[in-house]
């Protein structure tokens, strides 16, 4: 059958055959199918946009710089800027800590592990990824903050002249474990897809290399890296989406706050998706509001974070017919 | 070409710690006696940590051991056999480490979920709800959180499944130009939308919009638009495998297009599209944010998921780990062990499915 499938390749394509009614409408239905997906980006935007109005307009605060989040209160008074920040501090923690480990974990697959296990050990790293987000959460509060208090204290004790280690004395769930906890879950992310780039290269790229006496790591510099660079850059960026908009882990593991601060140690932080999880079921109407506009803002982020990524990808053909997680 | 003689590599015996390490100049090997050092020295830092820091169990002793003397290895290795060899020895041992490091918080979260969640793994949790019983109460169960997450979790099945196929039928059998490439760049976007933000939009749009308020059916809409992506990708790749001379032999018999795909083209790439759905329902069973805006959550039983708040297990764990209390606390967990023991088992039966299927290829 292989075999027959190549020599026909080169055969005229069949005959248009006239359409008739049945093939008509299934035709029409699967194209009604795929334009819900066009519907649904849409219907998101507009949704959001739409209810987050009432709340945005009765704000007595600045939406964009206000730090402190009272929208129940009357007047409302309410702004992201904190949550902005806390948001995006806590997702490049997760990649300071992810992306190594995601990039050894790719090269380990695809160049390194011996063969017979590179197909299992790809599959526990998926796995990781399998792991619900609140289970995340439970073991972060319960396992992982101990843990992660102790290597604050060293941190503390050694570096605390450096501004973001400083302490008053009181550590765990900081913005620390929250990173840690989110590094944990985009590192399966940025490494299945980092893998299968790795993995793409050309092998006679490899074996010219190899030929001309390189060594491994050297035959990867050559070689692979300039050709899967691309795909790494789309890959960390899926994953730092991920990191941007995961909810009930961070809302779990950290103590919530408005504030501003550098320092990663110390208990506090929040971001707009946690807010939204701890907030919503105390929020009034307005509350509920606010919270929708700033669930607009996280996706708008994610989106135009998801849209590039994804150009990316695409600009590499090849590469287009892959399923991310 | 070096004319030097190269003496046999050996394996073991000859250096000693502290000895002579300068003479092995031709020798290109880290002496092994240098390696018990280096055990010795990882061994001590380890020590040192479990004693400046208050963290204080075996397990971060052995990790943190471990480590510590895998990249003394790297450095030593680079450090004698030098240049480009030791270069490429130390990275050997790096990527060797970040697997090692990722693999520890699987194996920590898989253990530490088991270990406590059997606890209050008993007949009671699986047969009870929480009605009346306060978070310091022992006893309580999950009935109606499994319950909850069933219904939920069947219905955005019901939904996503169907029209996911649909929507990749049109991509692979339909869809040209600009259109398909439009539809199949925003599905892979749609992925990345945040769960909770598809949460706000059912909020917004179904329960708030349309006034219906709170219920099962809400959530499982927000999970269909978690889910429908996913669907429709991995069913795309399956068709795409599906070979052409298939649907040319049923061309030439005169099946029309649409019979050609339900009847030929599906029942081939069937199992890779059941694999596929049951990763995205694993997917989904987990999600907990976009469930607290839509089913809300009940400790009582509500069977009916159109009518009224319904709990499940995400939701289930969630409130009660947020409870400081012991009693709630072991609930928590037991919730997280169900929830990966029917996360985990779709995953492995959808892999061995995978793993049967003629069409796909390693990848």
């Amino acid at each position: 059958m292989a075999q027959r499938a190549s020599e026909v390749a080169s055969a005229p394509p069949p005959p248009q055959v006239v359409e008739r009614g049945p093939d008509r409408t299934f035709r029409l239905l699967t194209l009604v199918s795929g334009l819900l997906v066009l519907f649904i980006i849409i219907a998101i935007g507009v949704y959001l946009f739409y209810d987050a109005q009432p709340a945005l307009s009765a704000n007595t605060a600045n939406f964009w710089t206000e730090t402190d989040w009272f929208p129940n209160e009357d007047p409302p008074f309410f702004g992201i800027a904190a949550l902005v920040y806390g948001t995006i501090i806590t997702s490049v923690i997760a990649l300071v800590i992810g992306f190594p480990i995601a990039f050894g974990i790719a090269l380990f697959i695809s160049h390194y592990a011996p063969r017979r296990l590179a197909r299992p050990m790809a599959w526990t790293i998926d796995l990781l990824a399998a792991v619900p987000s609140v289970v995340f959460g439970l073991w972060g509060i319960f396992y992982l903050n101990g843990k992660v208090i102790g290597v604050s204290e060293w941190l503390n004790s050694w570096f605390g002249w450096i501004p973001i280690f400083a302490s008053d004395g009181t550590y765990g769930r900081s913005i620390l474990l929250a990173g840690t906890v989110l590094a944990i879950m985009i590192v399966p992310i940025i490494a299945s897809l980092s893998r299968e780039v790795f993995s793409r290269t050309p092998s006679f790229h490899e074996e010219a290399a190899l030929a001309l006496g390189a060594t491994r790591w050297e035959m990867i510099r050559m070689a692979v890296l300039p050709y899967g660079r691309a795909g790494v850059v789309a890959a960390t960026m899926l994953g730092l989406g991920r990191a941007l908009g995961e909810t009930i882990a961070v809302a779990m593991v950290l103590s919530a706050n408005f504030e501003i601060s550098i320092r990663i140690l110390e208990p506090g932080g929040n971001t707009i998706a946690a807010n939204i999880a701890n907030g919503f079921a105390e929020a009034n109407e307005n509350g509920r509001g606010a919270l929708i506009a700033s669930g607009l803002v996280l996706f708008g982020i994610t989106l135009i974070v998801n849209v590039v990524a994804r150009l990316i990808i695409y600009r590499k053909r090849e590469f287009a017919g892959t399923t991310a997680a | 070409m070096s004319s030097t003689v190269t003496p046999p590599p050996t394996t073991q015996g000859e250096g000693r710690p502290g000895g002579s390490q300068g003479g092995f100049s031709t020798q290109r090997r880290t002496p092994t006696g240098l390696l018990i050092a280096l055990g010795i020295v990882a061994l001590a830092l380890g020590g040192l940590f479990i004693l400046v820091t208050p963290v204080n169990d075996v397990w971060t002793f052995v990790i943190i051991t471990g480590l510590v003397l895998a990249v003394l290895y790297g450095i030593a290795a680079f450090a004698f056999e030098g240049g480009r060899k030791g270069k490429d020895r130390l990275v050997t041992t790096l990527v060797w480490v970040s697997f090692a490091v990722a693999f520890t918080p699987l194996a920590l979260v898989l253990g530490y979920t088991i270990w406590k969640g059997l606890e209050r793994f008993d007949l009671e949790f699986f047969t009870t709800t929480m009605r009346n019983i306060r978070p310091t109460q022992d006893g309580g169960g999950a009935l109606h959180a499994i319950v909850g997450t069933i219904e939920q979790v069947m219905i955005a099945a019901a939904i996503s499944v169907p029209l996911g196929i649909m929507t990749a039928i049109y991509l692979v059998e339909y869809g040209k130009g600009r259109l398909a490439t439009t539809i199949r760049f925003f599905t892979d976007v749609m992925t990345g939308v945040p769960s909770i933000v598809a949460g706000l939009f059912i909020y917004a749009a179904f329960v708030l919009g349309l006034g219906i308020g709170f219920s099962g059916f809400a959530a499982s809409l927000a999970l269909t638009i978690l889910m429908l992506p996913t669907v429709v990708r991995s069913t795309e790749e399956m068709l795409k495998l599906v070979p052409d001379t298939l649907r040319e032999a049923s061309y030439a018999l005169g099946v029309p297009k649409y019979r050609t795909i339900l009847r030929i083209v599906l029942p081939t790439a069937l199992t890779g599209i059941v694999t596929g759905v049951m990763l995205a329902i694993a997917r989904i069973a987990g999600e907990t944010a976009p469930l607290l805006l839509t089913s809300f959550g009940n400790p009582n039983m509500n069977a009916n998921p159109f009518d009224g708040p319904q709990e499940s297990l995400p939701i289930f764990v969630y409130f009660q780990a947020t409870n400081p209390q012991q009693t709630a606390v072991a609930r928590a967990w037991t919730g997280a062990l169900v929830l990966i023991i029917l996360v985990m088992s779709l995953n492995v039966v959808a892999r061995w499915l995978a793993s049967r299927n003629d069409l796909m290829k390693t990848g």
